[in-house]
């Protein structure tokens, strides 16, 4: 078979033990096109990357790049065929300097001193500039993804694999990248753009391959199609979207004042004189990339950091110094973003998880002792209530599927009845049909009276359910406007804007 | 306290430390590798013992320095494999490394207590030695007191300046993007283990063929310890490494001199006095500015895939 893809998939399969994560995959990918992967959480598309950049084997099938058979054993290979990737997680060093990172990721750096003018150069040309020197413990999320795309441009890949690229960015960071990536669509470069923000793929891709369950279900042209079609194709069935009643809001449950926090190690944000205040039946949405002090603002309202009393007033009454279980008791709950090691531990089953913050408002225990069949029940509501799919009450947390996990995590506190409930990212990896019913989940809390404090990166999610809005920046929070109205333009300045980012024009490059 | 001679103390000062600089050493490369060996102590008396009975045995001390060298690094492979192979966690390997260490120089070294050690000649270097005050206490110790130094220099250029110690630092940083990137994490683990355990090695025959110089069980007395925590102490950096253990090894000569000299001072204080000071003066460094552990230190790596 030949053809003038630059790489051509056949049949691709890797299975593990009790699942196929991709089962026959087969599509190409044209040199200079915007090529998108979609697909749900647990869809195989990791899997899929990480056979094209020779982490992963496959057990059967062919890969052929420029027509030649393409059997990369370990990434080296993949980069000495013009493969390069971006990573979401896991491949940058934040105690090394900007340029070391840079280096580690390329086969034959030239010696620092003339990679950091490269590294100067290329990022102005590309409008992502950089300070080759700085250390990357120190730089925004926004910043740390422009390592990792200078990183594989100083390599002039053939390929440039982007695993869900903007999920730390703002809109206009976007478009800037959007911009950057057309420019080397141009250039000949091909992207494999994988993303579940079907908005984005609908504006930047010429071609989508649709992933469920390990198969290919769908090519076709994202232009050409609504993102419910798209949506639908990930999900196979048929959406259902949260439908909130509008309630009326209530007097202030939550007060925050000038709440300010220094970090709680080198590369946390410290949070600056930060201000809002929370009605009863009000959603109140909190944007922002992450890094931006989102893991501070809960730690302090959950009370696992203080602060000065009068900082945080809770009907009231000044309870910035109080720890979590004295504000729990107040009617104050929260849920952290981190599931596994965070907001549950691990190896400990569902039902100790329930009683780890359940004890006291749901009296699982008695002079000290632990009343087992009361926290069994409770955590059996839960699991009942949420539809959290488990054996049962006494599986261990970390067995559950990270959906599944989160949907547990965030009811064992709504049945808690929470007056204010704040929450981190409730939908974070999370399936699409789990996310509606987290949301959902989240409004009925907010038509019954309590009022909630959403802070997630995810702007659809928090257009669609909160009442007002408001945007984390480098730790200081923009007054709250009322989300109704908001255009994208305006959201995105409240997040930063473009920070100092720049339209790619790379015909400086070749001048 | 006038039989204090100034000279003599500093002199003898540089022959007290290397032990502890050269383990302490080869405990970074370890530790910077994202791996906790707290067998140094194991590893030192092993190389104590073997490097004095090969060297009585050759009548050379050269001989002797490479055979522990070889010995340090063949008792750390066990630790590599324990832990980098089958996974199992480094604080509990690493005591039992030292435990083991212990038990087997005692065994070696059954045959060789009160035996006299070969000798190691000085380096005599021509005129230098002759300046007065300088020469003896820089320029007329052996060459494993300079061949120390060197290495001080050599590992500094080496992490900081090439790409071997990038991504030796990359590994210890970052387990997880380090191969992810395509680096070979546990082999970087092994060759950095080999060179901790040559190093302690070194440090251990330093201890029974130059400083004491018999066998005597157990004679490593805390050394490999104080080595862990100078490590700490010193940030991982190799020039306060050198600090550490300077001073750790010249309080410990000015102890023993004070006892000698029939100070007032009880001698209970005088022999804790090292400890201390050198975990106050190390402590009081490493409390401002970032303290650099590396991210992965300590922790089992597991390639996922």
């Amino acid at each position: 078979m030949t053809t003038d893809a630059y790489l051509a998939l056949d049949g691709l399969t890797k299975a593990y033990p009790g699942v196929v994560a991709n089962d026959a995959v087969s599509f190409q990918i044209m040199p200079g096109q915007i090529h998108a992967l979609l697909g749900e959480n647990g869809a195989g598309k990791s899997t899929l990357v990480k056979m094209i950049y020779g982490l992963v084997k496959p057990d059967s099938g062919t890969m052929r790049v420029n027509n030649q058979p393409y059997e990369p054993a370990t990434p080296h290979a993949a980069r000495g065929s013009g493969v390069a990737m971006v990573f979401q997680h896991f491949s940058l060093f934040d105690a090394l300097d900007v340029d070391e990172n840079i280096a580690l990721g390329m086969d034959n750096p030239p010696p620092m001193r003339e990679l950091a003018a490269r590294i100067t150069e290329v990022s102005h040309a590309y409008g992502l500039p950089l300070d080759p020197s700085r250390r990357v413990g120190d730089l925004s999320a926004g910043e740390r993804q422009r390592v990792e795309i200078i990183r594989c441009l100083l390599q002039n890949p053939k390929l440039l694999i982007m695993d869900e690229p903007t999920s730390v960015l703002t809109p206009q960071e976007v478009g800037i990248l959007f911009e950057t990536l057309r420019k080397l669509s141009d250039e000949g470069t091909a992207i494999l753009y994988i993303s579940h923000k079907l908005d984005e793929i609908r504006a930047l891709c010429e071609e989508a391959t649709v992933l469920r369950l390990g198969k290919v279900v769908a090519t076709c042209d994202p232009r050409e199609k609504s993102s419910r079609d798209l949506a639908e194709l990930m999900v196979g069935e048929t959406l259902h979207t949260p439908e909130r009643e509008g309630g009326e809001t209530g007097e202030v449950l939550l007060e925050v004042q000038n709440l300010s926090l220094s970090p709680a190690n080198q590369f946390g944000t410290r949070l600056k004189n930060i201000s809002f205040s929370l009605r009863a039946g009000e959603v109140l949405g909190i944007a922002g990339v992450a890094g931006n002090g989102q893991d501070e603002l809960l730690a302090a309202l959950s009370g696992e950091r203080r602060v000065t009393p009068e900082a945080i007033l809770f009907k009231g009454e000044a309870i910035g110094r109080a720890g979590p279980n004295a504000r729990r008791v107040r009617g104050l709950l929260a849920a952290p973003e981190e599931r596994l090691g965070h907001a549950a531990a691990p190896t400990m089953s569902l039902t100790e998880n329930a009683l780890l913050t359940g004890d006291i408002r749901e009296a699982l225990s008695r002079n000290g002792f632990v009343i087992w069949s009361k926290a069994r029940r409770f955590a059996e509501r839960v699991i009942e209530a949420f539809d959290v799919r488990t054996p049962g009450a006494e599986t261990a947390a970390g067995a559950l599927s990270g959906g599944n996990l989160q949907k547990f995590v965030i009811g064992r506190e709504i049945l808690q009845r929470p007056d204010v409930f704040v929450v981190n990212q409730p939908t974070w990896g999370v399936d699409a049909s789990a996310a509606a019913a987290i949301r959902q989940a989240i409004l009925d809390q907010s038509a019954r009276g309590a009022g909630v404090v959403v802070i997630s990166q995810d702007l659809d999610e928090l257009m669609e359910i909160s009442d007002n809005f408001a945007a984390l920046n480098e730790g200081t929070l923009a007054t709250p406007r009322p989300a109704k109205g908001l255009t994208v333009d305006e959201i995105g300045l409240m997040m930063g804007g473009a920070h100092d980012m720049d339209v790619a024009h790379p015909e400086e490059l070749h001048a | 306290m006038d039989s204090i001679n100034p000279i003599l103390l500093i002199a003898s000062l540089m022959v007290a430390s290397t032990p502890i600089l050269l383990a302490a050493l080869g405990e970074m490369v370890v530790e910077k590798a994202g791996v906790l060996n707290l067998g140094v102590e194991g590893m030192m008396i092993t190389g104590a013992v073997v490097g004095f009975a090969i060297g009585v045995n050759s009548g050379s001390s050269a001989l002797g320095f490479v055979s522990a060298a070889l010995a340090g690094a063949a008792l750390s492979m066990v630790f590599a494999i324990i832990t980098q192979v089958l996974l199992a966690n480094q604080v509990a390997t690493g005591l039992g490394l030292t435990l083991f260490g212990l038990g087997l120089s005692s065994l070696i070294g059954k045959p060789y207590v009160g035996v006299k050690a070969p000798g190691f000649a000085k380096l005599d270097i021509p005129f230098l030695s002759d300046i007065p005050v300088l020469g003896p206490i820089l320029f007329r110790h052996d060459p494993m007191v300079y061949l120390s130094l060197i290495l001080v220099a050599v590992v500094w250029y080496l992490l900081a300046r090439t790409r071997v110690g990038l991504i030796l630092r990359a590994v210890g940083e970052n387990h997880a993007a380090a191969h992810a990137l395509g680096y070979k994490v546990v082999r970087v683990r092994f060759a950095a283990i080999a060179t901790g355990g040559a190093m302690a090695g070194l440090g251990g025959a330093y201890v029974s063929l130059v400083r004491v110089p018999q066998w005597v069980e157990g004679m490593t007395a805390g050394a490999g310890w104080i080595a862990l925590a100078i490590v700490v102490f010193a940030s991982w950096r190799p020039w306060r490494i050198l600090l550490g253990a300077y001073l750790f090894g010249g309080i410990t000569v000015l102890q023993l001199n004070l006892q000698a000299a029939g100070s007032s001072i009880p001698v209970e204080y005088l022999s804790m006095s090292p400890y201390l000071v050198t975990i106050l003066v190390l402590v009081i460094i490493s409390v401002r500015g970032n303290h650099g552990a590396p991210g992965s230190l300590g922790r089992v790596f597991h390639a996922s895939q």
